[in-house]
């Protein structure tokens, strides 16, 4: 009797005590599956930290990105870690709004960390957040229906033999479409493909004097093919599909080609999640007058505001969820496919992850060949391959997708609605005080 | 010539398949959370075997009931403190008015036409200083405002209506205007005022700006538990629709509910 | 001056003001302060994400705001929503009205049935509509197209601004028919019965007794719909993003792409106070004539 009373009284005070020292850490991230892993995993860690709570904010991405930057901007204390992308790391930190994770621990290895991936999210040589999983671009193309139309692929495929291929592949009476790109309009949708166009092309979104250049001569031919190949080839409907509706349209065996993420290659290889699994080929991305900037770089970091008041707990939280060690535990637990890529060089020498990923060096070679500090024909004051890193991108990128789109959709010709992106993002750009 | 029997059969069987092709949305989106993710995205079929996978896996990422909790709270709350604020205005604007009674209801309605994302910023600052944001008590203060308009207006409609004589003899007794509220008035008007609170709550449900944009962890209610669910990577139809499911059942079953105290409440005044 | 009615407000001891002073207070209060925090705004250099760039800016904002073609792109947008809502919602809510007053079989369970989506959250109609209804390739609709041997319609990319409009108007709908099945509820038998004895058919009846009896009701619904409709944002957020183009970008969107993607707070602001002088206007002209009908 008297020992069945005790028990609980001793497990409440035990938690009670713990519950007055826990620290809460409040983790704003995005909806994308490797978050979604990350959260599931979590419970490793607190464990390992009684005294740290997680609580978690998962939102979509556009929603986070709104809801963070009115935090962050406002000094609003809300959030302890912060998941952000290269576009916003450097801005961020030049403005004081995050903290700098210098002086990582030797544990956490951090000379293991990509290079250009921790670079893209330094600014003045300090490390403002740390990568979760970092990608490329690259081509994904099926083995099945190419060997069917007899057609070879080639090392370095250009834009105008993927033309070529998309004529011969394209069979909507079942349902597949020569080839899916992405048309959502958004700065980090259908402009981090166009933008990789436009460089490939010549192009480039600003010349020395920030004048926009969008209406420019590699500007139209860029958008003119990629409107025209998408209206002939494309699925139903692409002005609408972003990076996730087209992983859902080509792991359902409805695209012939696609040109997107390296990130997409874990899921589109795994056959729990891919219909085509078994008939995935890969190929770098197209180029056409210039291989510089023809595919891009982007990553998904995780940051610590100066706001929050747990920065102690949100260092040890970031570290933890961007280790090798989290990297191995992902890999046991969810199958090594699942792995976050792109931001450890031990991932990239693990055995499993070799074996289960026919693609890993092919991705390993796209990231560490993207350089956003020269990625156009001609020279540019911005860094950044498909993002521009001033914070007007977000609303020039923006409208400019939305024109774009329009093009797409033939509510406007290619010329119109270059013309007009072209006059919005002078008039941003005057705004700003970048023009005189 | 017409036969009654054909004209009335007639009549539902056309009622009926209006009905069904304006609920169709909510059914078709209930019957796909059951489905597997797979068959969400196929021609649609009414043949398949239910799963409840995409709750389970729903449930496993957000705790629904912390979600749904904080909904409840900060929809009733508001509506509880808009009645007590707005019914003895309405109450002195039906029955004592002025010159300036129909300007200041014009003028409480046209607030309402502001979109809220203009006062963002100013209002985030606000919370921010007064140590608001995140809190239940924030949101439902918002709720609060936001619906305080329509609820004046609304029970103004329905006091208009009542017969001013019960009120003159409750004078000449001598009551005070307190009990003249309190012993007269609310019997009369409680199917208005229910009617009113009614669709008080489903607009705090449905409200998602100022949910998602002054809440974080703590105070989210529904509305930024579906935002977490709405674009995700890969195939996410049937999770998005148990998710949604979970998100409207209880004001849908609460709307189907009181529907008939709504209708009683319209009767009474605004509808006339 | 002082008339009997106006001594008698003083029984009891309190006087209107006192008595609409909570509501009023508080709703002047959150009216004023942001719009005076709005207004100040407007006319300051303020972006979020530049924290050096500050100062008195002068009409800058609002030169800016209404030299951009987008703005009027957006208000013709605004009106046109509206427009096309509260004619689909009253026409067809008044018509629904008149047949779900009808006797016909589980009448009420048809009912309940056709005014559901009025609950449903904004954010959640657009998504179903979006995925599960418009998708061009797994949407019901497409699938429907193609039964009939159709071409499936790409909703969002040749028909953006029908397609936010069918999104609202389902959504409204419900509340119109709501409101005017209530008031055909009051609506007198026996004036019915005369008019019919005295020849008059059916669409006679609805025009000459039935319309006239629901014009209040009417007015109701026009009045409290209009309030929301002109700042609709969910739907569009979530479909169109305002686009293709500009084909979809209302007065509340633009703002929001101000507020929320520049975070040019001064811009935001110049936007909000156009916004609540339309609002005025709008209340003004047609909130007035609406209020008219009421006081009958």
């Amino acid at each position: 009797m008297k020992l069945k009373h005790a028990l609980p009284l001793a497990g409440i005070a035990a938690f009670s005590t713990l519950a007055a020292q826990a620290e809460t850490l409040t983790v704003a991230t995005v909806n994308n599956n490797d978050m979604v892993i990350m959260q599931r995993l979590s419970s490793a860690f607190e464990e390992a930290h009684p005294d740290i709570d997680l609580e978690w904010v998962v939102l979509e991405e556009n929603v986070l990105r709104q809801r963070l930057t009115t935090d962050i901007a406002t000094n609003g204390g809300q959030f302890d870690v912060m998941t952000i992308g290269t576009y916003e790391a450097p801005i961020w930190a030049e403005r004081g709004w995050l903290e700098p994770l210098q002086d990582l621990p030797e544990a956490y290895k951090p000379d293991d960390l990509i290079k250009p991936v921790l670079d893209g999210l330094s600014y003045d040589g300090k490390p403002y957040a740390l990568p979760f999983y970092a990608e490329s671009s690259m081509m994904y193309y099926r083995k099945d229906l190419f060997e069917k139309a007899g057609i070879e692929m080639t090392d370095q495929p250009t834009w105008t033999e993927v033309r070529d291929w998309a004529s011969k592949i394209n069979d909507p009476d079942n349902d597949v479409a020569g080839i899916c790109l992405r048309g959502k309009p958004g700065w980090g949708e259908n402009m981090a493909f166009v933008t990789t166009l436009v460089n490939t092309y010549g192009g480039r979104w600003f010349d020395m004097d920030w004048n926009p250049e969008i209406d420019s001569k590699a500007w139209n031919e860029a958008i003119t093919f990629y409107v025209d190949l998408l209206n002939d080839y494309g699925p139903a409907g692409a002005s609408s599909n972003g990076f996730n509706e087209n992983l859902a349209l080509f792991s359902r065996g409805n695209c012939g080609m696609w040109v997107d993420a390296t990130s997409a290659a874990g899921k589109l290889y795994n056959p729990d999640e891919s219909d085509v699994a078994s008939k995935l080929g890969f190929a770098p991305a197209p180029v056409a007058q210039t291989p510089k900037g023809s595919h891009w770089l982007w990553s998904w970091a995780l940051a610590i505001p100066s706001s929050s008041d747990a920065k102690d707990a949100a260092r040890e939280f970031v570290t933890w969820a961007t280790s090798q060690e989290y990297i191995s535990m992902v890999g046991e637990k969810e199958g090594w496919t699942s792995v976050p890529p792109g931001t450890r060089q031990s991932t990239y020498k693990n055995d499993h992850y070799q074996e289960a990923a026919p693609f890993a060096d092919f991705v390993l070679d796209a990231i560490e060949e993207a350089d956003p500090t020269d990625a156009t024909l001609k020279p540019v004051p911005y860094t950044g391959v498909q993002i521009v890193s001033i914070p007007e991108f977000q609303s020039v990128g923006t409208q400019v997708g939305q024109m774009i789109a329009a093009a797409l959709t033939g509510e406007m010709s290619v010329e119109q609605a270059l013309s007009n992106a072209q006059r919005a993002t002078r008039r941003t750009m005057e705004r700003a005080g970048y023009i005189k | 010539m017409t036969n009654p029997t054909v004209k009335r059969f007639a009549i539902g069987l056309l009622a009926w398949v209006i009905a069904f092709v304006i609920f169709f949305p909510i059914f078709w989106m209930v019957l796909t959370g059951f489905k597997t993710e797979t068959e969400a995205v196929a021609d649609p079929s009414l043949i398949f075997s239910p799963t409840l996978d995409s709750y389970a896996e729903v449930q496993q990422r957000a705790d629904y009931f912390k979600f749904a909790w904080n909904s409840v709270v900060v929809a009733f709350g508001s509506t509880l403190l808009a009645l007590i604020i707005a019914i003895p205005s309405a109450y002195s604007m039906s029955f004592l008015p002025t010159k300036r009674t129909k300007g200041t209801l014009l003028w409480m309605l046209s607030t309402k036409m502001l979109p809220p994302v203009g006062v963002l910023v100013p209002i985030y600052l606000l919370f921010r200083d007064t140590g608001l944001l995140d809190t239940k008590l924030g949101l439902t203060i918002v709720y609060t405002l936001m619906n305080l308009p329509i609820v004046v207006w609304m029970l103004y409609t329905f006091f208009k209506d009542l017969p001013k004589d019960i009120l003159e003899a409750g004078r000449m007794d001598g009551a005070s205007t307190f009990q003249e509220v309190w012993h007269l008035l609310l019997p009369l008007t409680v199917p208005g005022i229910a009617s009113t609170g009614l669709l008080s709550v489903i607009l705090s449900w449905n409200e998602a700006f100022w949910s998602l944009n002054l809440t974080s962890s703590q105070a989210a209610p529904l509305t930024a538990y579906i935002a977490s669910f709405s674009s995700p990577e890969g195939l996410f139809w049937a999770k998005l629709s148990a998710a949604s499911t979970m998100a409207i059942a209880p004001i849908l079953v609460f709307g189907w509910l009181t529907q008939k105290q709504m209708v009683r409440g319209l009767t009474f005044g605004a509808v006339k | 001056m002082n008339k009997p009615r106006a001594a008698g407000r003083t029984v009891g001891g309190l006087r209107p003001l006192a008595l609409q002073g909570p509501a009023v207070t508080l709703l002047f209060l959150w009216m004023i302060v942001p719009l005076a925090m709005t207004v100040w705004f407007s006319f300051q250099r303020y972006n979020l994400l530049m924290p050096g760039m500050t100062g008195f800016a002068g009409l800058e904002n609002y030169e800016y705001l209404f030299t951009d073609p987008a703005l009027w792109t957006a208000m013709l947008n605004t009106l046109l929503l509206v427009g096309w809502v509260l004619v689909i919602t009253v026409v067809g809510g008044t018509l629904l009205a008149v047949l779900f007053q009808q006797e016909f079989f589980g009448r009420g369970i048809a009912r309940v049935l056709v005014i559901s989506p009025f609950f449903v959250m904004p954010t959640v109609s657009a998504l179903v509509w979006k995925n599960l209804m418009m998708h061009p390739a797994n949407g019901v609709l497409a699938w429907l197209a193609g039964v009939f041997g159709a071409e499936p319609v790409d909703w969002f990319s040749s028909l953006p601004m029908t397609s936010i409009v069918i999104i609202v108007a389902w959504q409204w709908l419900p509340f119109a028919l709501l409101i005017l099945l209530t008031a055909m509820q009051s609506l007198d038998d026996d004036q019915v019965e005369a008019a019919r004895m005295d020849g008059a058919g059916p669409v006679a009846i609805f025009f000459f007794i039935t319309l006239p009896h629901l014009k209040r009701a009417i007015s109701v619904v026009i009045m409290i719909e209009m309030i929301f409709l002109l700042t609709v944002f969910a739907e569009i957020f979530v479909t169109t993003s305002g686009g293709p183009g500009l084909a979809t970008t209302n007065l509340a969107y633009l703002i929001y792409i101000r507020a929320l993607l520049d975070f040019d707070v001064g811009m935001a602001s110049a936007g909000g106070v156009v916004a609540i002088i339309l609002a005025n206007i709008v209340a003004i002209f047609l909130v007035r004539m609406v209020a008219k009908n009421l006081d009958e």
